[in-house]
């Protein structure tokens, strides 16, 4: 009896995910396409809160790089959407981010705390304009279309997305790596003199979490077929991740998933009727989450 | 000579609203240790707040700032007192108060941006102000410019006198170098941090006036502000406000010089600067 | 056998020298004392053989080998833990996950989980910390944090271990199990070099003791030299 008990208590959460995950597999077969469309808009905001978090869970070094990450997997389906089929095209979304973030990492080693985040969205706004200007200049057109893909497959391919990153993200978290991240995030000299190369592990953890970024901004952008550097590198797509996680809470791999989830629910009710609103409300839950509940949702379920 | 004046001009008076912007992120950073992120939140709103009173009442600008800076004054010091300074009391280590700080700055940055949309909605606002010309050494110059100019560096240096002569000031320097030896020694720390939050957002809001009487104004215009000020304040150094104040200037003509050889390129400048200074000397040019 | 051998080194902070042409040796079996007044320069020179900062100039070799210039991480690696002044204990995380990790990164890459899980566990006892290995390390007294993170440093399997002033705000009866703890430890085979302020403990339990003021080393010898030193007892009178 015992057995079957302590059988079901392991499995019962792996149970549900799964039927879960077969509940989403299977949507667009039955669901209303307006309900397929919304479900791979959270998706989005999912894998970006998640794989922010990724990084920036454990370790505290806040990233405001999310734009740069997402708009370059934007970009490069963009350019590359007609030349190549569609994974390929999101492959190098992601590659190209994990190639940039490993950039980046490596130069910013010595930062931290606030010049590590005002760096990281200051490159993100460098991109930015960086690609206006160029736009402007060179390609005389601001802007570029790209190829439209049939809505079930950018659902499909989303919700794999989400799924290769909830995968990555638990396997970091329970390898010698994610409690090594975890220490960075307490003690960083004393992580280092343990035998950590404190460097490498957050360059390469960095990377790991550019990567869905841009494979995500690889495929959202052939549902927006037209793209334009202030699209692609929207300033919010670096805010909302932040504060989706800082909702949910990232003491837990659900945290930034619930966060990410609730609120981009909320804002699709909102934005149609209460454009400006939904912001509004965003920011003052931001606000009461630092206030009363700084470990996020996680934090409130513990406590029950 | 002519394009020199031009480029000078230009830069210096650019310079004066930065000098401006920053001397007021650096109070509220150096002294009180946040990061505001919705800094330019408050500049947007004493430009828009200018443009209301311009369109619909009839009051000049410059007395606009006399009413706007400090009713934002004291919008800041509020925001201050309670927000911030419970953040302060809650917060294990300062560490964690500056990640807590500066997140909380950004829902301010959210819900300030859209009160204002919900008032003003997203369209771009301007007026004309004293926009007539003004011969100056050979050049053109609009008379709003010049004025402005006037102003932001008749601000800067008067703050300046504040900061180093006046006894409050002083009080503020001792509380941003040695925050526990300044309570020992009487200072009301806890008002001072608030009053230094406060005149952050006076001279957001002197510098939100300014540029509406020279530019066009829409409600998203904060964030790029936010981001030369917090340039600006790295230029300068990190908690020395007579750095933030020269580094607007300097910035401010490299803008300037800029712009005359391709105008899209200013911004792109400045974070290039702004990258290389935070890779080599993260402390900047004046700082400790 | 030398384990440890610094040559001239210097530090300068700025305009300061902290350290000053240093000369050191430390034999292997050893345990060697650090002494000399605040702001002597001795947490200095254990940053700059951990490599926390850079020389200005000298050199250090471990076991022969030239490890001026390298990072803490690979300093560790070659077999050097040390603990610091201040304890940085990962706060958040357990007793054990604190000593785990040390296990998991230290001198050997290829240990597996639950090998270092057994090493830890051991570690735990060793340091008479078994009975609270679930709790989070910040909620630990303050001897045990520094018991803590001597287990943590000795869970790299170092063949050198710094100690930075462990007995530090230690009641005489904790000062007592702290110099014990420092004998099983060399017993173990472990070289130690540590800075002391008390000086009952450092008398009583070092082979040899090294003198530093202002950052230059003054004196060097057995117990007994040092404490019959005319220029340490000056230096320590003075102050």
């Amino acid at each position: 009896m015992d057995g079957v008990r302590v059988l079901s208590k392991r499995f019962f959460p792996l149970g549900l995910l799964c039927l879960f995950l077969l509940l989403l597999a299977t949507m667009p077969l039955y669901a209303q396409p307006y309900l397929v469309i919304l479900l791979t808009t959270v998706f989005m905001y999912v894998v970006l809160t998640l794989s922010w978090a990724i990084f920036s869970g454990p370790t505290r070094y806040i990233s405001l790089a999310s734009a740069a990450f997402f708009g370059v997997g934007v970009y490069l389906s963009a350019i590359l959407g007609q030349a190549l089929p569609l994974p390929l095209v999101i492959a190098f979304g992601g590659l190209v981010s994990f190639i940039l973030a490993l950039f980046i990492g490596l130069l910013t080693l010595r930062l931290r705390g606030m010049y590590f985040i005002i760096f990281t969205f200051g490159v993100s706004e460098l991109i930015r304009h960086f690609m206006l200007w160029w736009e402007t200049n060179f390609t005389g057109t601001v802007g570029r279309f790209v190829v439209a893909v049939d809505q079930t497959a950018v659902y499909y391919v989303m919700l794999v997305i989400f799924v290769m990153t909830l995968l990555t993200a638990h396997l970091m978290r329970r390898s010698k790596f994610g409690l090594a991240l975890r220490s960075i995030g307490e003690q960083e000299e004393a992580a280092l003199h343990i035998g950590i190369n404190v460097t490498h592990l957050k360059a390469i953890t960095f990377a790991i979490s550019a990567f869905f970024m841009g494979a995500a901004g690889a495929i959202m952008a052939t549902r927006w077929t037209y793209i334009d550097p202030s699209i692609a590198f929207n300033p919010l797509s670096s805010f909302m991740p932040v504060l989706m996680a800082i909702f949910g809470g990232t003491g837990r791999l659900y945290g930034p998933i619930l966060g990410a989830a609730i609120l981009a629910f909320l804002e699709e009710v909102l934005i149609t009727k209460f454009t400006y609103y939904y912001m509004l409300l965003f920011g003052i839950i931001l606000i009461v989450v630092i206030l009363f509940l700084p470990n996020g949702l996680v934090g409130l379920f513990k406590r029950r | 000579m002519v394009i020199f004046l031009d480029v000078v001009v230009g830069g210096l008076i650019m310079g004066g609203i930065y000098a401006l912007i920053a001397v007021g992120l650096s109070l509220q950073y150096g002294v009180g240790r946040v990061l505001n992120v919705s800094h330019g939140e408050f500049i947007m709103l004493g430009a828009f707040a200018t443009w209301s009173l311009y369109t619909f009442l009839g009051i000049s600008p410059l007395v606009s700032l006399v009413i706007c800076g400090p009713a934002l004054f004291i919008v800041g010091f509020l925001i201050h007192r309670t927000l911030f300074q419970y953040l302060r009391g809650k917060s294990e280590s300062i560490g964690a108060f500056a990640d807590s700080s500066l997140l909380a700055s950004f829902g301010l940055l959210f819900i300030i941006q859209n009160i204002a949309l919900i008032i003003w909605k997203a369209d771009i606002r301007g007026y004309s102000y004293l926009d007539s010309s003004v011969s100056l050494f050979g050049s053109l110059f609009s008379a709003n410019r010049l004025i402005a100019l006037l102003f932001a560096v008749g601000i800067s240096l008067a703050f300046y006198f504040f900061l180093t002569r006046s006894r409050l000031g002083k009080a503020i320097r001792a509380a941003a170098e040695d925050p526990a030896t300044a309570q020992v020694m009487g200072v009301n720390i806890h008002l001072v941090l608030a009053i230094c939050f406060g005149l952050g957002a006076l001279m957001a809001g002197f510098a939100g006036v300014l540029i509406s009487m020279m530019y066009e104004i829409q409600p998203a215009m904060g964030l790029e502000y936010t981001l030369i000020a917090i340039i600006v304040v790295v230029l300068g150094g990190l908690g020395s406000i007579t750095g933030s104040l020269i580094g607007g200037f300097v910035l401010g003509l490299i803008g300037s010089i800029v712009t005359y050889f391709d105008a899209g390129l200013s911004l792109i400048a400045y974070y290039v600067i702004f990258i290389i200074l935070l890779l080599i000397r993260p402390t900047g040019i004046l700082g400790n | 056998m030398r384990l440890l051998e610094g040559r001239g080194v210097t530090k300068y902070f700025g305009g300061l020298s902290a350290v000053f042409d240093v000369d050191f040796d430390i034999n292997e079996g050893e345990i060697v004392g650090l002494i000399g007044p605040n702001g002597a320069g001795k947490t200095t020179l254990f940053n700059l053989i951990s490599g926390a900062h850079p020389l200005t100039s000298g050199t250090t070799r471990f076991k022969g080998e030239n490890i001026t210039g390298l990072r803490p991480n690979q300093i560790c690696k070659r077999g050097i833990a040390r603990t610091f002044q201040l304890v940085k204990l990962f706060g958040n995380m357990t007793v054990l996950e604190n000593v785990y990790l040390g296990s998991l990164f230290g001198v050997s890459r290829k240990i597996n989980g639950s090998d270092a899980m057994r090493l830890s566990l051991e570690l735990l006892e060793f340091v008479g910390l078994s009975a609270v290995g679930a709790i989070p390390a910040k909620e630990l007294t303050l001897a045990n944090q520094k018991r803590l993170e001597v287990a943590r440093g000795l869970a790299t399997r170092p063949e050198l271990l710094l100690l930075d002033e462990m007995m530090a705000g230690l009641n005489p009866a904790e000062v007592a199990q702290a110099m014990e703890l420092v004998t099983r430890i060399r017993d173990k085979g472990i070289t130690i070099f540590m800075i002391e302020h008390v000086m009952k403990a450092i008398m009583s339990v070092c082979n040899r003791i090294m003198v530093l003021d202002h950052g230059v080393k003054i004196a060097e010898g057995t117990p007994n030299e040092v404490a019959t030193n005319r220029k340490v007892v000056e230096v320590y009178l003075g102050e």
